[in-house]
């Protein structure tokens, strides 16, 4: 139902129970805010949001309050701008001046505050906080002097992904973001998913940066850079070269990789098929005597440290195939170098990762051959796209090329993998055209319903039913599990990915501020699967050459050395 | 009794055990174990099924919860309104000048903590301190330093 309120002298429609904030935005009124986070309840801390309402004494927090019939609202006063500004430069009394150092520079919201509110001066100066960087994570930095306590990391890895980690330690002006015990990041339940570095304000929270490491590579002439792309990356770096936001810029990406120097460039993608064809073995076989059913997925790393830590007992559920990424790592040294004649230890394997908990996975322990790391290390979208603004390359003026040989042909399955139920989807088909030697089409699969927030599906091959279910984010995942695990649906496989979304929503994507960047990406996916035809990975010709050239049989020895791997309890501070 | 069996008796108390339960347990913990610590946190939240940095951000949230454990010699100094008056708080900066001691803080050697205490039912003998249970009246700097003063030569 609509209502109407004046804002700024002028009439305007809101739909009842709207917040101020939500009508005002609706109206394309924007105001600041800092605390507000869509789609999870107002907390009213930062008080940014403020607006004058006739007939209050004091300003009301948009964000929070509900509008009324004929309510009348300020939003740009002189007294509420003055409010604002006064808030703005509070928060920089304790904040450091070093915004030209910042891995924030430029897209800090703080600084665009500042800016907005014409703060041209420091007014207020507090003793900063005397709290030490963290760099103890391999996926996420923590530096606590740029922290705002604005509290969305919190409610992120509270109430989004179930996980926790942080929270609001001591009070008043000694207050902080800390972990239990004020530990170090590497010691608590964090899983490294990134959702909080996407959703800072600030600086306070970035990604480990493997930048470095990479330039010192390209730059050495003794090694040989070679490059993995994940699936999410090519529709989600668009609007960072000035295209249009869905557009999918995967040969773009080929040439401009090359150009920075590396020697040969892959598509992960190429690897997910190769794993749901490992995986739809290891799944039919476990169907077979029974064991370890439902399948996890194990293609993210953040959804696997999450079992390690808080479910021990299902470890043997999670599928024993690598990931994505570690496949096409090992392929890379031990199938392509030899290949290629290339002494394996000359490679310098790097692999593009939408994902921050990636850059842990490349490094565990038990994602090494030979003692030799799978991937050498894993840079983030954000990364990619710092690297090729560094090298000065013109995105929008160089030739698409293809990727190289022998990881150059994909089915449109490995690129689902991006998105939120693509391994389930992707699997299906390899499943049931191993069992039926036809395709999957949507037309065999029926929709069952088992918890809300959840999707599963299921379809009958060979005289089995194989029922599938997949876990959109971690939202509400302790309570969610247990009636997957013992419901009266029995399931065959669980995918869950830890962002919400999938990949196209994970914690190195480029930093947007609406969902709806999100949904562009996943559209651009679900619309090459739509146009492409090789849709699953068992008719991917490529697959089989590997299989007939290299791996053997699916299951069988060599698969189980280079691309099968193992896990084990954590023991954190949960 | 380990402090882990300590706290599952704590625990066992609770019959019903719900976050509303937290501070109570929290605040038995603390006065039988003398101050919180990880593994009590972490049985806390395994029982309540409450992640441990709620319930640390909590516990650091409230002045009583304590996070350090105890000094070898436990200072309670009283700062009711009868002691006050006698001069509890010259007794408070001689410590904190003499030991760096202050409420709630345990010397680095582990020698003393000071727990500033709002009466303990001694007001005429006011100010009144008490160490490890054993209790001290018309305590003044001078009194102080010789009770220390033996103390720190045992
Ligand atoms: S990376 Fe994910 S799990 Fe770790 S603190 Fe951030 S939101 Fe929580
Ligand atoms: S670390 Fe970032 S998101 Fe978390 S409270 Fe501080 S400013 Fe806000
Ligand atoms: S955005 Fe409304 S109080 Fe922070
Ligand atoms: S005020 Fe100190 S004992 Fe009562």
């Amino acid at each position: 139902m609509n209502i109407t309120i004046e804002v700024n002298n002028r009439t305007i429609q809101a739909h009842k129970g709207d917040t101020i904030l939500e009508a005002l935005n609706r109206n394309g009124i924007r105001v600041p805010t800092l605390c507000n986070m869509t789609n999870l309840t107002p907390s009213g801390a930062c008080r940014l949001c403020v607006v004058e309402v006739e007939g209050r004494d004091t300003l009301v927090t948009s964000c929070s309050h509900i509008v009324e019939n004929g309510m009348r609202v300020m939003t740009h006063s002189p007294r509420v701008v003055r409010a604002r500004k006064t808030l703005v430069e509070l928060l920089l009394a304790n904040h450091p001046d070093d915004c030209l150092y910042c891995e924030r520079n430029g897209f800090c919201e703080l600084q665009d505050l500042a800016a907005e509110l014409h703060i041209r001066e420091r007014k207020v100066l507090r003793k900063s906080f005397t709290q030490k960087l963290d760099l103890s994570s391999p996926s996420i930095v923590r530096d606590p002097a740029k922290c705002i306590l604005c509290g969305r990391c919190i409610r992120v890895c509270d109430e989004v992904q179930s996980v926790s980690t942080f929270e609001f330690v001591n009070r008043g002006c000694n207050m902080y973001v800390g972990t239990t015990m004020s530990r170090d990041l590497n010691f608590s339940s964090c899983i490294g998913c990134g959702q909080c570095v996407l959703v800072c304000p600030t600086g306070a929270l970035h990604e480990r940066q493997n930048f470095a490491e990479v330039m010192d590579a390209l730059s050495n002439p003794d090694l040989i850079p070679v490059v993995q792309i994940a699936p999410s990356i090519s529709v989600s770096v668009a609007t960072e070269f000035g295209l249009k936001a869905s557009k999918d810029v995967n040969k773009l990406l080929y040439n401009a990789l090359r150009k920075i120097g590396f020697k040969y460039v892959f598509d992960t993608a190429v690897a997910a098929d190769i794993a749901a064809v490992e995986m739809a073995a290891e799944l039919i076989a476990r169907k077979g005597n029974g064991n370890n059913l439902p399948m996890f997925s194990s293609c993210c790393p953040a959804w696997v440290k999450f079992v390690e830590q808080w479910y021990p007992d299902y470890i043997p559920a999670l599928s024993a195939v690598k990931s994505p990424q570690q496949v096409m790592g090992s392929l890379i040294r031990n199938y392509f170098a030899a290949e290629n004649e290339i002494n394996l230890s000359k490679i310098f394997s790097v692999s593009v990762m939408p994902c921050l908990a990636k850059k842990f996975e490349a490094q565990r322990e038990e994602m090494t051959t030979r003692g030799l790391s799978d991937v050498d290390t894993v840079l983030s979208t954000r990364e990619l796209v710092r690297l090729i603004k560094l090298y000065g390359i013109d995105i929008q003026g160089i030739e698409p090329q293809h990727p190289d040989k022998p990881f150059n042909i994909r089915s449109s399955s490995g690129k689902l993998f991006g998105i939120s139920g693509g391994s389930a989807e992707a699997l299906a088909r390899v499943v049931y055209h191993k069992l039926t030697s036809k395709e999957l089409n949507d037309s065999k699969i029926t929709e069952v319903k088992i918890i809300s927030g959840v999707k599963a599906f299921s379809f009958n091959a060979a005289g089995q039913t194989f029922t599938f279910a997949v876990v959109n984010g971690l939202k509400n995942i302790h309570s969610i599990l247990p009636v997957l695990m013992e419901g009266d649906v029995k399931l065959d496989y669980i995918e869950v990915m830890a962002c919400p979304g999938g990949c196209v929503n994970g914690g190195g994507q480029p930093y947007v501020h609406e969902d709806k960047y999100v949904k562009l990406r996943t559209k651009a996916i679900i619309e090459i699967d739509e146009a492409e035809g090789i849709k699953c990975a068992a008719r991917n010709p490529l697959v089989k050459a590997i299989y007939d050239d290299f791996l053997g049989e699916t299951g069988g020895e060599k698969s189980k050395k280079f691309l099968y791997t193992r896990y084990s309890k954590r023991e954190v501070l949960l | 009794m380990s402090k882990a069996e300590k706290i599952e008796e704590i625990l066992e108390r609770y019959s019903y055990l719900d976050s509303k339960s937290l501070i109570p347990i929290l605040q038995d913990i603390q006065s039988e174990l003398g101050s919180l610590n990880e593994e009590a946190i972490v049985l806390v939240g395994q029982r309540l099924n409450l992640p441990t940095s709620k319930i640390y951000g909590l516990a650091t949230f409230y002045n009583q919860f304590k996070f350090e454990p105890k000094g070898k010699n436990h200072i309670c100094l009283c700062n009711g309104t009868s002691c006050r008056l006698k001069g509890a708080k010259w007794n408070m900066v001689y410590l904190e000048e003499n030991l760096k001691l202050k409420n709630g803080q345990t010397t680095r050697n582990g020698q003393f903590s000071l727990e500033v205490v709002t009466c303990m039912g001694a007001c005429d003998h006011g100010p009144v301190i008490s160490i490890n249970e054993e209790y001290y009246r018309e305590v003044d700097p001078e009194k102080l330093k010789h009770i220390i003063n033996d103390l720190t030569q045992e």
